[in-house]
């Protein structure tokens, strides 16, 4: 299991492999999507309730599924990168963080764009639209933290163990926000608890959630061979792999 | 007693040093030489384990020290750039506390220990003056005298003799001798000639 | 053999902090102020301010807490005794465990204190002061502890303090949504039972776990 993860961990092995999988999750990403779609805006039926606008669930769900789901990979590879101390666990952390911090924006927007007809204000205070405010909150610290420290090896720790921290933190919040939520009742009618969810529905979100995930793995693979080129610039496969001085490495 | 195998340093993107070996062995000292910038603080720091090398390992009495952290911090004395003293405390107080975070408590028979160390090295009647008072050769001298008064048998030193006096080097250097004598083991860096004194220091060039 | 460490660094720290008080007194004014402008922006109705009492307190207590943690341990890592902490044969979550303690009692315990004076600007009824003033002893050593995280993984990082905001603010929402709804379930004539049981859960787990992710965090820094 060790030797299996560590051969392929290595930058060196890792970067060409990545480059041969990242069309084939695009191609995927695009047909899933196109799929998820046509079933969510064509197929679905009409909501009796919430008419056309409830259509926007289809991105809204899966994009809060993802938020949710990237955050604990991103745990996950923190929790590998401090045990076994491999440089490929930073970089993925790294090269999801973005992607995540956008399906927890993508999550909030949408649901701001359907609460506008169904509660007539932009912002309702939610425990679903709060926790994603929280998430992405998380998500801008990681960030900023990395992006705050110099060294690429510290920011990777010091990043782990945030993420470690925050991953046992979200769902103390998530409890606490639902708590607060029952507590002040707004009356909100919740996003996905539509009356009826028909199977069109269901395989829709499905489909649309496949497509995100093969979007967010496309997107992370090629953000982490930018940040391997960076980082390794110095190495002789980086500069066997592009025939150059190091100074044209970048960029 | 303290073996070093195969060590790496890398700073940010440069290789400070690698494939170090060296071993010491009781009574041993090791002087650190290089130019500025050559890794010898980060080869320090490395041996105390407070970094982690790019690749290799110390091993001490046998064991790595990340595998037997304990054990090996029970023996070490690190004095770094920093004399690791608070300059609101007297020089007592930072003494007592620094040994009471390193050990065991020991109140009573420990003050009285504690201000033998502070004779020792000089600051007899400054026990109890803020440390902020002090000269900056007198906050070094306070903090050697964890050296004295912890009696551990590996020191790590790095540029212990910067800001002391002639006098002053010369007691360090006789206080290092004696340590070696009794089967101390002693590393450290500086710019300084030093002699320590019944002792052969082995020299080590980082380039 | 766990005492003495805890022991040493909680005396040490509060020794240093009596000698320089004026950083003590500067969060706790800092506190004053905060719940002072609330009722010069909102207008001195007793209705409204009563209502808001147990938020703006309590998030006048957060705010009071972060400007407070930079310093816990960016003053050992200058001048070098963080270094010797972390080689202690102790460990180094122990020592953690006593800066979080001294850092309550000079931080927490007095915002503790102080709440109900400032309460008394908020026209809020003494049973609810009393509510108000255990919510804020029960709930600040769960931010000293969580706050220990932030300081640590921010320590020595440029732009610090407000990093650390960043960082330790989302986390200290399950404490605020607690503490804050102790007072509120008692104004509304609710028990309080359950808020506090959390509150202790939550401070429980802070205090204990914390100090292991900072010590983590401590050793990261100090590479």
């Amino acid at each position: 299991m060790n030797e299996i993860l560590f051969k392929f961990a290595a930058p060196q092995r890792f970067y060409p492999l990545a480059g041969r999988m990242i069309p084939f999750f695009a191609v995927l990403a695009v047909l899933f999507g196109a799929a998820g779609l046509w079933l969510g805006l064509a197929v679905a039926p009409i909501d009796a309730q919430q008419g056309e606008g409830y259509r926007i669930i289809f991105v809204h769900v899966p994009a809060a599924w993802m938020s949710m789901f990237i955050y604990l990979v991103m745990a996950f590879w923190a929790g590998i990168g401090l045990a076994f101390n491999t440089r490929l666990s930073g970089m993925m952390t790294t090269a999801l963080a973005p992607t995540g911090a956008l399906f927890a924006f993508l999550s909030l927007w949408t649901g701001a764009l359907w609460g506008k007809p169904m509660w007539g204000a932009w912002w309702v205070w939610d425990a679903r639209l709060t926790s994603s405010l929280i998430l992405l909150f998380l998500y801008i610290g990681f960030i900023a933290l990395q992006a705050a420290i110099d060294d690429p090896r510290r920011a990777d720790k010091a990043g782990a163990v945030l993420l470690l921290v925050g991953v046992i933190n979200v769902p103390i919040i998530y409890f606490s926000v639902q708590w607060w939520n029952t507590l002040h009742q707004t009356g909100s009618v919740s996003l996905t608890k539509s009356p009826t969810m028909a199977a069109v529905m269901f395989w829709g979100m499905l489909l649309m959630a496949l497509a995100f995930w093969m979007y967010s793995i496309a997107m992370a693979l090629m953000r982490a061979r930018c940040i391997m080129l960076e980082r390794e610039r110095h190495t002789e496969w980086v500069k066997n792999l592009l025939g150059t001085t190091p100074h044209a490495t970048r960029g | 007693m303290l073996e070093v195998l195969n060590l790496e340093c890398v700073r940010g993107e440069r290789r400070l040093f690698a494939g170090l070996e060296f071993r010491m062995d009781s009574g041993e000292a090791l002087h650190v030489q290089g130019r500025n910038g050559s890794g010898k603080t980060s080869l320090l720091r490395i041996l105390c384990g407070l970094s982690t090398p790019a690749a290799g390992e110390v091993r001490w009495r046998g064991r790595h020290i990340a595998r037997a952290p304990v054990e090996f911090r029970e023996s070490l004395c690190y004095l770094g750039h920093k004399n690791a003293i608070k300059e609101e405390l007297t020089p007592l107080e930072n003494l007592l506390v620094s040994t009471r975070l390193a050990e065991e408590a020991m109140e009573g028979e420990g003050a009285q220990e504690a201000l033998s160390a502070l004779a020792a090295v000089g600051l007899s009647g400054y026990e109890d003056l803020p440390c902020k008072y002090l000269s900056q050769g007198q906050k070094r001298r306070v903090a050697l005298a964890r050296l004295v008064h912890e009696r551990r048998a590996l020191w790590v030193l790095d540029e212990p003799f910067v800001a002391l006096d002639t006098a002053a080097v010369e007691w360090l250097s006789g206080l290092i001798g004696a340590h070696l004598g009794r089967g101390g083991l002693t590393v450290l860096t500086t710019h300084q000639e030093v002699r320590i004194p019944g002792a052969a220091m082995r020299a080590l060039q980082l380039s | 053999m766990t005492g003495p460490v805890i022991g040493a660094v909680v005396s040490r720290d509060l020794k240093l902090a009596m000698r320089r008080r004026a950083d003590i007194v500067s969060v706790l004014f800092f506190f004053i102020i905060v719940a002072t402008l609330f009722p010069l922006g909102i207008g001195p109705e007793p209705e409204i301010l009563r209502r808001l009492a147990p938020g703006v307190l309590w998030i006048g207590a957060l705010l009071a807490t972060i400007l407070s943690l930079p310093r816990l341990f960016a003053d050992d890592y200058q001048d070098g005794t963080l270094e010797q902490l972390a080689l202690s044969p102790q460990p180094l979550a122990l020592s953690v465990l006593g800066k979080v303690i001294a850092h309550w009692l000079v931080s927490g315990l007095p915002l503790a204190l102080l709440t109900p004076l400032l309460g008394l600007q908020f026209d809020l009824d003494p049973e609810i002061l009393g509510v108000l003033a255990l919510s804020v002893l029960v709930g600040t050593p769960a931010l000293s502890g969580v706050g220990a995280i932030g300081a640590a993984l921010t320590l020595g990082v440029r732009g610090g303090g407000v990093l650390l905001s960043l960082l330790v603010l989302p986390l200290y929402i399950p404490v605020l949504i607690f503490g804050a709804g102790a007072v509120d379930a008692a104004s509304s004539g609710l028990g309080t039972g359950v808020y506090f049981s959390i509150l202790g859960a939550l401070t429980l787990a802070g205090v204990f776990f914390a100090p292991w992710a900072a010590a983590a965090a401590l050793r990261i820094a100090l590479e």
